[in-house]
């Protein structure tokens, strides 16, 4: 059997190319890296017009073949066949941005001097009407000599045309190889896609230009932090008051579950295995689903709109400040999501000193896999009331340590600058797309593709590290007839303590102690080590059998305490991936050593001083 | 003039880039994003609150952030419908 033709879609950032990838493959994508450097490979599959299946690849967005980054760099290598694990591909798909032509017909030219079999997709045609342009793709077409359609990928419009035109290129009978045309410079492209452009467009009528008049209020040298500002404070009180109902359901769920192993079980160790260790613990993670995803589809929605660059404008004064440019913030935004996609996002800051730094600082941002650990404990220790307008105290105190998270890694960075990553600031310079309604589909397939990854976690690391302290934590039992608990005399139970020994001065009881070395795997896990650990200590007694995690944890920590813990948690690296993924961007094991280390300390004096600060204010 | 010193709202054609005092990089990217001798560019909004704010810029139909540092090797002539500038070769002030 052949493989299936493969198609590359390749085009300038911001043309729409992955909207276009998505209305095509939609659902049938494969996410992978190519052999030997970390760069995602995103493939789907698609079908022609005559029902032939193909391989279409999304290539990373570049602005010419002459390559600034690895991804630009793959990009590159493929389209000229020299990429390892990926073959030459059967024909091209060059998106360009229809109210950008004269731009992106320059990178378009560069392909097409390729000599592949290729279609040019004039994507996002509604917004250069938006824009007052009227095109003639058939004048573009008949100058080029190459199939043009026109697209609105977000609105899966023009998908019919571009597959009947691909049909024609890709199989048995395809026009062959177009004959290669004569090499131009950089230059002799620049004005040929000028006169193309101008020649293509039908008609120009000056036309509100939405995109400035909103820049106008977004760009706003006061007005514009404000936003910025009120817009982040909004996603993280969306988070608790959104995710109340289905976070119940959840719960729901799982108690139900429990109830059922319970009832079909007799008391004893299976019993304990199933409701303790994997109902309790797998159940206490998978119930912050819902905010993970109120979390990821804002960082969707600002990346898909184009407001994600605007915020990274707002930001360079700052990020300059702290020797870090605006395009560090796009990384360290995503890293809110989760560090592993953030720190693979920095490969797009071309300065290595850079780089690293924002690296280094990125596993301070508040991730996702954070939130369960925050929201169990402010749940259990700050009351559920409003301050002053209607703010919700919860909401403002998770808030507090987002922004904690990341005050701490602004002074790391001006650190690291003037030390391990010293070198001279670099520049800032990237373009502004337009500002773009993003369609439901893209943002539901990136939403799906997050709960997947989330549930996967779930039933792989958070369900083994489970088991495995539930196992520590069972063994040795106590023998009858003594007082002390089972916690205590079991083996976890003593390897805490002996943990407890250099955590006791910042606050920490032994049970945390013992959480934290679970939680070493994934952050998360935290709380389900400590749902494991208060359910097997909670051992048959009726009434503390029904309480909840954060019942139990109101009964067993000081304020202090908890407060301390949620300090611990905004340094903290305790994340393998993070700690996996720093080392393969890095290329060795030297800065990952280095971010565990500096993390850990800061993590350490955090919790000291919340801890004792809480103490002296009586609370 | 230097681009940083255009008025936001006017625009102006590039008359010379300094393109030793760019990495090759940045002055590949430039030329890419269509900041080249004889475009005409036109300076949109400046970042200014939290620090010396980056510099957004209407080149064709693309919106560009750039710093200071860049503006300043940008040097810019404006057309004979505004107001006279400094003469040629004068500081940038």
């Amino acid at each position: 059997m052949t493989a299936n033709p493969l198609v590359a879609l390749i085009g300038n950032p911001n043309a729409g190319k992955s909207a276009l990838f998505n209305a095509l493959t939609g659902a049938r994508q494969k996410l992978g890296n190519y052999p030997g450097v970390t760069v995602e490979r995103k493939s789907g599959r698609a079908a022609l017009a005559d029902g032939r299946p193909i391989e279409l690849v999304d290539l990373p967005g570049t602005y010419s073949l002459t390559p600034t980054s690895p991804d630009e760099q793959v990009t590159r290598d493929v389209v000229l066949g020299k990429q390892a694990g990926e073959r030459l591909p059967d024909a091209l798909i060059i998106v360009a941005d229809a109210s950008n032509l004269e731009n992106h017909l320059r990178f378009a030219l560069e392909v097409l001097d390729l000599g592949l079999p290729t279609i040019i997709a004039l994507n996002m045609v509604d917004l250069a009407a938006r824009d007052g342009l009227e095109l003639s793709p058939d004048a573009l077409s008949a100058a080029l000599g190459v199939p043009v359609v026109s697209t609105v990928a977000v609105r899966k419009r023009g998908l019919e045309h571009l597959l009947g035109a691909l049909t024609l290129l890709v199989g048995e009978g395809a026009v062959a190889l177009r004959p290669k045309p004569a090499p131009m410079s950089f230059t002799e492209r620049r004005d040929w896609a000028r006169k193309l452009a101008r020649a293509t467009i039908v008609s120009e009528t000056p036309s509100r230009r939405l995109t400035h008049a909103v820049d106008k209020v977004a760009l706003h040298p006061v007005i514009g932090p404000i936003l910025l500002f009120a817009l982040l404070f909004v996603m993280f009180q969306a988070v608790f008051s959104w995710s109340a109902a289905p976070t119940e359901l959840i719960e729901g769920w799982f108690s139900t579950l429990s109830d059922i192993a319970t009832g079909n079980t007799q008391p004893g160790y299976l019993r304990s295995f199933l409701v303790d260790g994997v109902i309790n613990g797998v159940g206490s993670v998978v119930v912050f689903l819902p905010q993970i995803l109120i979390l990821f589809f804002f960082i969707l929605m600002l990346e898909a709109t184009g407001y994600m660059t605007r915020a990274a404008f707002i930001m360079d004064g700052l990020m300059a400040r702290v020797g870090l440019s605006g395009r560090a913030f796009i990384p360290l935004l995503s890293s809110f999501a989760c560090a592993v996609p953030g720190i693979m996002a920095t490969r797009s800051i071309s300065d290595p000193k850079d780089r690293l730094t924002t690296i280094l600082i990125a596993p301070m941002m508040t991730c996702s896999a954070r939130l369960p650990v925050y929201a169990v404990i402010i749940g259990a220790f700050i009351p559920a009331r409003t301050v002053a307008g209607g703010i919700g105290l919860q909401g403002l105190v998770l808030f507090c340590l987002y922004v904690g998270g990341i005050v701490g890694a602004m002074l790391a960075a001006l650190v690291l600058r003037r030390t391990v990553a010293k070198g001279k600031s670099s520049g800032f310079l990237m373009e502004m797309p337009k500002y773009q309604w993003p369609s439901v589909t893209d943002i539901l397939l990136g939403l799906w593709q997050r709960a997947v990854i989330f549930l996967k976690r779930a039933g792989t690391i958070i369900f083994t590290s489970t088991i495995i302290l539930w196992t520590l934590l069972s063994f040795p039992k106590p023998p009858e007839g003594s007082t002390e608990s089972p916690v205590s005399y079991s083996a976890a139970g003593r390897i805490a303590s002996g943990l407890n020994v250099i955590m006791a001065p910042v606050g920490f009881n032994r049970d945390i102690s013992l959480a934290l070395i679970p939680a070493m795997a994934a952050r998360e896990v935290a709380v389900s080590a400590l749902a494991t650990t208060y359910s097997i200590d909670a051992g048959d007694d009726e009434g503390r059998v029904e309480q909840s995690l954060g019942e139990r944890l109101k009964g067993n920590w000081s304020l202090p305490t908890a407060l301390a813990f949620l300090a611990w948690f905004v340094f903290a690296p305790q994340c393998i991936s993070t700690i996996a993924v720093t080392r393969r961007e890095t290329n060795g094991w030297k800065w990952p050593g280095f971010m565990v280390g500096y993390l850990f300390a800061l993590a350490y004096i955090a919790a000291g001083v919340t801890y004792w600060t809480a103490v002296a204010a009586g609370l | 003039m230097r681009l940083d010193l255009l008025p936001p709202g006017r625009a102006a054609y590039i008359d010379r880039i300094e393109w030793d005092s760019l990495s090759l990089g940045e002055a590949q990217r430039l030329r890419e994003f269509g900041i080249d001798e004889g475009s005409t560019i036109e300076t949109l909004h400046r970042g200014g609150l939290l620090g010396r704010g980056a510099l957004a810029c209407q080149v064709g139909r693309m919106t560009i952030a750039m710093r200071r540092e860049h503006a300043l090797a940008i040097h810019v002539r404006t057309g004979p419908d505004t107001p006279p500038q400094p003469a040629p070769g004068a500081p940038a002030a």
